[in-house]
This record gives C-alpha cells, sequence and structure tokens, in this order.
C-alpha cells in the first residue's frame, strides 16, 4: 500500500512548526501573567447571594484585565491577545499536520501511538480555545500549553512512527470512530485536569496564585469540560467493546487497556457523584479530577509501552 | 435490631458509601491490568508465580491471577449493585410522584431569587398572565390566584433531566445482569484448522484444542454448524508487516445441515461469520509443512500437523510432525520405530551463521532445518504431550534418538540409515479459529445505548423554574399600572440558565410594554447580585 511521501514529510514539518508556534504562545503568555496585575474582586462579586454557583459562569466572561488601568493592563492585554493569536495559529499548523498524515496514509491520522498523541492534544488546545470565550481564563494559557508541549515533544522525539499503513485487526471504520472519540474524550479531560491543580493551589495556597482567576470559576471550568468529556469518553470506551466484539471475538475481556479505561470511567463517575455530596465537592472534587487524569495518562503511556497487551499498536 | 437494620441499609444506600465503593471497584479492578491474568496468559502466571516464591504463591492463594472471578472484586460489585438498587427505588417513587405534582407555590418575595427582573404595564394581571402562559410553552404550568387581585404562575421545565439519570443507572444495573447472564451461558473454544479443506463442525468440546465454557454450559448441546477451510490467503508489506489476512470458509447450519448446502464465507480480520448465535473469528495463522514418509516396506504415509509461528515478524515456525510405522502390530516394537521430524520451518528462508531462519513472512522460499529422531513417542506413557514438540524425556532416557539432520526444501529428500525416505513435499496454512457464543451480548449492547443516551439527557437537560407574578395597581391611585415580576432558578448544578432567563424576561416585558416598547420596560436588570 502506498504512502505519499511528500505529503508525510509535510506532515512532519507542520508537526514541528505547531510545537514551536505552541512555545512562542507559551512565551507570550508567560509575558502576559508576568506584566498583568493580581486577579482582582470582581470575579468573587460574581458568585454569591447565597444561590447555586451555576450563574457566576455565563455572565462574567470579561476577561479581569479589562478593569485593570490601561497603561500595565495595556500591556498584559496586548500579550495575552497575542498569545491566543499564537494558540490559534498553532492548531491550524497541527490540524494541518494531522489532515497531511491522514492524506499521505490514505487513512484517518490516529493508528498508532504517535498519531493518538497528537490528536489528543489538538482536542485538548481546542478545546482550550471554546473556554476562552466562556470564561476568564486566558491567563492560565501557560498551564494549558506546558503539558500539551511536553505530549507533543515526548510524541515527536520518542513515539514518533513513520507514516504507514496499520495491521489488519485495525482496518476497520471503527478505527475513525473509536479512537477518535477516545481522543476526543482524553485531550478533553486533559483541561479539567490542569485546571483541578491550579483549583487546589488556588484554595490551599492563595498565596502563590495571586494570579488565577477565582476558584469557583476554576471548579466550573473543571466540572463543565468533564460533563461534556464524559459522555464522549464513555461513548468511545463503548465503540470500542463493539469493535472488540468483532476484531477479538468477545467485547469485554479485560485486556490490560480495557481495565485502566474502566478504571479511569470509574473515577469520573465518581467526579460527577462527588459534586452532589455535601463534604466532597471543591477540594475533594479537584483530586479526584486529578486523579482520574492521572489514570488516563497512565492508561496512555504505561499500559501501551511497558504492559503488553492488545492494544499494543505503539509501533504502528 | 430494627434499628440496626435500618442505619445498615441508610450507610450502604448513601452516596457517600457509593462513592467509597466507587472507588473501591476501581481500585479492585487494577491488579488486573498490571499481573498476568490466567483468562488472559496462563502460562505467563505460572513463570510470574515461579520466578517470584513465597510472594506469588501467596498472590495467587489471594486470587490476584483471577481478579476479576476473585470474592473481593466480586464483594465490591455486589455492595455497589445493592447501594444502587437501594438508591434508585425510593429516587423512582420520587420521580414517579413528581410526574403529577403541580409546580411549586410561586415564593413571596422573587427578589431575593438569583434571577429576578421586573418591570410595569397598563395590562390587567389576567392579561400579564395569558402573555406569560403563551410564551411559557412546554413548561409545565400552574396559575394561582393570590390576594389583593394578583395573579402568579409557577412553571418548571427539564422533568427529563432526572428521567435520563434514572434511565443511565437502570441501564447500569440492566448491563450488569445482562453480564452475569452471558457469563452462565456463554462458551467460547479455539480450534487450528488446516487451509486445505479441512472441516471442522461444532458438535461438541472434543473438536476443540481449547475450550472455555460458562458457568451453565457443560459442552453438550452447542449450536450444530460445520465449516471447511479452503484457502487462506495472506498479504505482507515489504517491511513484513501484515496488510491482509483472508480465510476462505465454506460453511452449513440449520437446514443447511440436512440438505448439505455449502455456504462460501470469505473470512476476514474484523468480519467474523455470524451463524446459529455462534460467531467465528479469523484469530491467526501459521504453516504446517508436510512430509511424505516412505517406510523400507514400501509403504508410505503423508504427515500435515501445524507448527507454531515463534516470530511473529517473519513467521519463523517450529514443530514436530510425526510418523507410526505401518504394518506393525506389536506395540513394543512400534515404540521402536515411531518417527518425529522436528525443527524448524522458514516460509523465507535465510541463512544465519549457517543456521536456517527466515527473512520474510511470506512464502517466498520455503525451506526446513529438521531433525529426525526415531524410537519411543511416549505417546502410550499417559502423559499428555504437545503436538508441536516431542517429549523430551523420551530423549533423555534414550528411548528416542536422533538419527538424521538436514536442511531440506521442497521435493528434496532425505534418506535414514534403515532406508526410510523422507520426502519434503510442500507447506500448507493453517487458521486458528475462535467460536464464540454469548446470548445475552445483545442485551449488553442495547442497556449501553440507553446507559449513554440517558448519561447524556441527564447532563445537557436543565432543571429549572420560573415565576412571573402580577400585581394589579392600587385601586386608589389612577395613574397605577399593574407591577409584573420574574423570578427564576436553575435546580441543578449547570450555567447558561441567567441567559435563558433574561431573554425571556425582556421580551415578556416588551409584548406588555404600552407601546411596543420604545422605552426600555426593564427597571432592574439584576442578575446574581450584579447590576449591568
Amino acid at each position: 500500500m502506498p504512502v505519499n511521501e511528500t505529503f508525510s514529510t509535510y506532515s512532519d514539518w507542520t508537526y514541528g512548526a505547531a510545537v514551536a508556534v505552541y512555545v512562542l504562545a507559551m512565551v507570550f503568555s508567560l509575558a502576559e501573567l508576568a506584566f498583568g496585575r493580581r486577579a482582582k474582586a470582581p470575579a468573587r462579586e460574581l458568585v454569591g447571594a447565597g444561590a447555586p454557583v451555576e450563574e457566576s459562569t455565563g455572565e462574567s466572561t470579561e476577561a479581569p484585565a479589562e478593569d485593570e488601568p490601561p497603561s500595565r493592563g495595556g500591556r498584559a492585554e496586548r500579550f495575552g491577545r497575542m498569545a491566543i493569536s499564537l494558540i490559534v495559529l498553532g492548531a491550524l499548523l497541527h490540524l494541518s499536520a494531522l489532515l497531511l498524515r491522514g492524506i499521505a496514509t490514505e487513512r484517518v491520522p490516529w493508528g498508532n501511538m504517535y498519531e493518538f498523541g497528537a490528536t489528543l492534544s489538538l482536542a485538548a488546545v481546542i478545546t482550550w480555545l471554546v473556554l476562552l470565550r466562556r470564561f476568564p481564563i486566558r491567563r492560565l494559557s501557560v498551564w494549558l500549553l506546558l503539558p500539551v508541549i511536553v505530549l507533543m515533544f515526548l510524541g515527536g522525539l520518542v513515539l514518533y512512527t513513520t507514516a504507514a499503513p496499520v495491521q489488519p485487526a485495525l482496518q476497520s471504520y471503527w478505527l475513525a470512530i473509536h479512537v477518535f472519540a477516545i481522543a476526543l474524550g482524553s485531550g478533553m479531560v486533559l483541561v479539567p485536569g490542569v485546571v483541578s491543580v491550579l483549583y487546589l493551589v488556588k484554595t490551599y495556597r492563595p498565596q502563590w496564585a495571586t494570579k488565577l482567576p477565582d476558584a469557583q470559576v476554576l471548579d466550573q471550568v473543571a466540572y463543565r469540560t468533564t460533563v461534556f468529556a464524559f459522555p464522549i469518553y464513555t461513548a468511545g470506551v463503548i465503540f470500542g467493546a463493539i469493535w472488540a466484539e468483532s476484531a477479538w471475538g468477545r467485547f469485554w475481556g479485560w485486556d490490560p487497556k480495557e481495565t485502566v479505561a474502566f478504571v479511569a470511567w470509574i473515577v469520573y463517575a465518581a467526579y460527577l457523584h462527588s459534586r452532589a455530596t455535601a463534604g466532597w465537592r471543591g477540594g475533594r472534587a479537584a483530586v479526584i479530577n486529578i486523579v482520574g487524569f492521572a489514570a488516563m495518562i497512565f492508561n496512555l503511556f504505561f499500559i501501551n509501552l511497558v504492559v503488553a497487551g492488545l492494544h499494543s499498536y505503539a509501533n504502528g | 435490631m430494627t434499628a440496626l437494620l435500618r442505619n445498615t441499609w441508610r450507610g450502604l444506600t448513601s452516596m457517600r458509601t457509593a462513592l467509597v465503593l466507587l472507588f473501591l471497584l476501581a481500585l479492585a479492578a487494577l491488579p488486573g491490568a498490571l499481573l498476568p491474568q490466567r483468562s488472559l496468559n496462563a502460562g505467563k502466571v505460572d513463570e510470574f508465580i515461579a520466578g517470584n516464591g513465597w510472594w506469588g504463591r501467596l498472590l495467587d492463594r489471594m486470587e490476584f491471577f483471577n481478579v476479576y472471578g476473585s470474592v473481593w472484586f466480586s464483594a465490591v460489585y455486589l455492595l455497589l449493585f445493592v447501594s444502587l438498587v437501594g438508591c434508585l427505588t425510593p429516587r423512582t417513587f420520587e420521580y414517579l410522584t413528581s410526574l403529577r405534582a403541580k409546580p411549586v407555590l410561586t415564593p413571596r418575595n422573587l427578589a431575593r431569587l438569583p434571577h429576578h427582573e421586573s418591570g410595569e404595564t397598563d395590562r390587567d394581571p389576567d392579561e400579564v398572565m395569558t402573555a406569560a402562559r403563551q410564551r411559557l410553552k412546554g413548561w409545565r404550568l400552574e396559575v394561582r390566584e393570590e390576594d389583593d387581585g394578583a395573579r402568579s404562575v409557577s412553571a418548571e421545565r427539564g422533568y427529563l433531566r432526572e428521567t435520563g439519570n434514572l434511565i443511565f443507572h437502570f441501564a447500569m444495573l440492566g448491563l450488569i445482569v445482562a453480564l452475569a447472564l452471558g457469563k452462565m451461558f456463554n462458551y467460547e473454544g479455539q480450534v487450528v484448522v488446516l487451509a486445505n479443506g479441512s472441516e471442522f463442525c461444532n458438535s461438541g468440546t472434543f473438536a476443540y484444542d481449547t475450550f472455555t465454557p460458562g458457568l451453565r454450559v457443560d459442552g453438550t448441546d452447542l449450536d450444530e454448524f460445520c465449516l471447511k477451510v479452503d484457502d487462506f490467503t495472506a498479504h505482507y508489506l515489504p517491511s513484513g508487516a501484515a496488510d491482509y489476512y483472508r480465510a476462505d470458509l465454506r460453511y452449513q447450519a440449520g437446514e443447511d445441515l440436512t440438505s448439505n448446502t455449502w455456504r462460501d464465507y470469505p473470512l476476514e480480520v474484523n468480519h467474523p461469520l455470524r451463524v446459529e448465535g455462534d460467531r467465528v473469528y479469523l484469530l491467526g495463522n501459521g504453516y504446517a509443512p508436510v512430509f511424505s514418509v516412505t517406510f523400507p516396506n514400501g509403504e508410505k504415509r503423508t504427515g500435515t500437523t501445524q507448527w507454531r509461528t515463534v516470530d511473529n515478524l517473519t513467521n519463523l515456525a517450529e514443530g514436530a510432525t510425526k510418523f507410526d510405522p505401518p504394518g506393525v502390530r506389536d506395540p513394543g516394537e512400534r515404540r521402536k520405530k515411531q518417527l518425529a521430524v522436528t525443527g524448524l520451518f522458514a516460509p523465507t528462508a535465510v541463512a544465519h551463521n549457517g543456521a536456517l531462519t527466515s527473512g520474510y513472512p511470506d512464502l517466498n522460499d520455503p525451506a526446513v532445518a529438521i531433525n529426525v529422531l526415531r524410537g519411543d513417542l511416549g505417546n502410550e506413557s499417559g502423559r499428555g504431550q504437545s503436538i508441536y514438540t516431542i517429549d523430551q524425556s523420551m530423549v533423555e532416557s534414550g528411548r528416542l534418538k536422533q538419527v538424521a539432520e538436514a536442511n531440506l526444501r521442497p521435493g528434496q529428500e532425505l534418506t535414514l540409515d534403515d532406508g526410510t525416505v523422507i520426502h519434503f513435499d510442500g507447506v500448507q496454512r493453517w487458521v486458528y479459529l475462535q467460536v464464540s457464543h454469548d446470548p445475552a451480548q445483545v442485551w449488553v449492547l442495547g442497556f449501553a445505548i440507553a446507559l449513554v443516551l440517558g448519561l447524556v439527557t441527564s447532563l445537557v437537560v436543565k432543571r429549572r423554574r420560573l415565576w412571573v407574578r402580577a400585581t394589579p395597581a392600587r385601586t386608589d391611585d389612577p395613574d397605577g399600572r399593574t407591577v409584573v415580576l420574574l423570578g427564576g432558578l436553575a435546580r441543578t448544578d449547570q450555567a447558561g440558565y441567567g441567559e435563558e432567563f433574561r431573554r425571556f424576561a425582556e421580551e415578556l416585558l416588551a409584548e406588555l410594554a404600552p407601546d411596543g416598547g420604545d422605552d426600555d420596560p426593564v427597571h432592574l436588570d439584576v442578575t446574581a447580585g450584579r447590576k449591568t
């Protein structure tokens, strides 16, 4: 089966360019943090009223920076906007890297671990860009970009696989459906994973986190992203079961990958339940969310690379 | 005693307990991913136990190599199951009651709600109510008369949220039950079939190489069907990676068995044959070298035995093809003259330091490197033996001796000291098939779909309340106008209601405004304590 080498080379170049642009975006985002003032009280006014916290979000989209004096806030503001523009540019390059891979191999561009990591991190970046329109969290971009860049570096240097067709077991339309749903779900939960860490810092070490938005905002971002990602991930696991039924002879066989996917699902289910339980929302919920994300990462790296199983497609 | 039972039940069904049980389940499932499991690879388990001494034996005794069938794993999920039932039962009754319930009374002070707006109009309260009701299509409504001629409407919608939530949880229960039923009545068997027209019939466990029955399956009364494997095709990339596998089958089931009709099916990976409630999968393949032995008395025997692949990249295979001498009646005599052709088979022969190895998985240049042994194969020793190897203890005891070795290409032959000729005829392919039977899996799928639909509904739909109160102007005030107050409350942890509420309030107040709203009827736009 032919692999178009020109396209696959272009794909590698755009992948590298995307990483470079993300790094630059991170620098600008850091500059915004450095020049920006501390987050002021406005975020705090938005909540309260003794009501359910939900209405603190839809209406509170203005970035705190806008309330600041133009001289310094202006500069931070400019850096922040440039960071966002760069993230958008990086995402476009990132997307074209995937598209070019798909064209080169004439299949969906998530057939091995390198490609899966690239799809997952693009899902995380796009999720972030969507969230930016609804929540005043632009300053946190640096914390989102950090894991994305690490993932892409690992992907490009350690897990890189030459563009090639996939083995017979992977030649199914379920590759497009199951793996995409899992990559999307995993990419989306990267955001609440990161934001929950920030929530804990903001709540328990506020002196380190003067420039972070209000804890309530962080909690809302984490919750609403998880709520969106959870059904996608659930569907992804079920698609995987349907595929396993036609490829391996059983829909569920406690393969290591399946097991840890199940464990992560349980942890996220616990997260959703914890929010409805007095004494568990807030800090404990954030910890559960982080544990869930850790399970996803564990499943991606440890299970694929260390534990052998039916899902060992790391080498192509 | 009753109190103790009641408290235990309450404790077990509380959300906190459910949370702890969820964590226990996640924790209990984890060792299954990290330790080898009997159900997946029994050989690895034995290796692990042997390699870890008392520690491995302890883990074995505590069922760590059979996590998902262990007492402790079962205990956690059974407790979770009970907790779920205990949580769902009262919620279902509550839900059924709420289906008929009227929306709650309008709060006295609407301005205290998280969402509220107000305006004035020249219309009277009844007209306000009519206008509000028209805009509240799809909401559950209750208009009430209040003191002083005021009217109010309570509206609520988003009941689907709880519906979805209950569907999700009941689907989960159903899924667990269906899984359990599957474990009762399923079976799974694996068999190697030569791709030379050989036949396999699902007539009993004896037909299989390995067979795993469900708890209520004794191996009799399997779904009757037969299949023949006529051919096997494999395609490989230049790198040696497999690209395509296909086994050409003929099968018969049901009435075809009596009429002896055969139907063709190209069996590929990802495309199992589904027949008579069973599924047939193509799980693997390999080579079976064909040897013809011409014995000194002139009789000829041909043996075709599958050899097992030892290297998945190059399909190098090893095995043992065994022969009984023909025409020897005396068992003692026979045990001196049995033959075994053992060694390596390479589909694409490459000499590596003089030894045969394979350079490519496809049949480009097949060759064998064989050892021929003669003597007692140990078939009658009472011990089971692998078809891929000879019984080494027979070699060690000197009852089975190597008599020749050679590298052969198809068509070449080797003559032993007693005149026996071993001819390498060529090679055939074999396929490794799995037959699976699980009558409950379609139920599992159904419940899984219901689970996702319920989940999405319960996370997307917002349960929310809205009230409109119209208070007439005081009779002693000729210029007085009707005061309209609106309040809103989202009952769930979901953002976005503020937007919907504000739009509703603005549109309603605009409609009620005296002259189409050229002055802003909204006097106060207070949302969540913030003035805009």
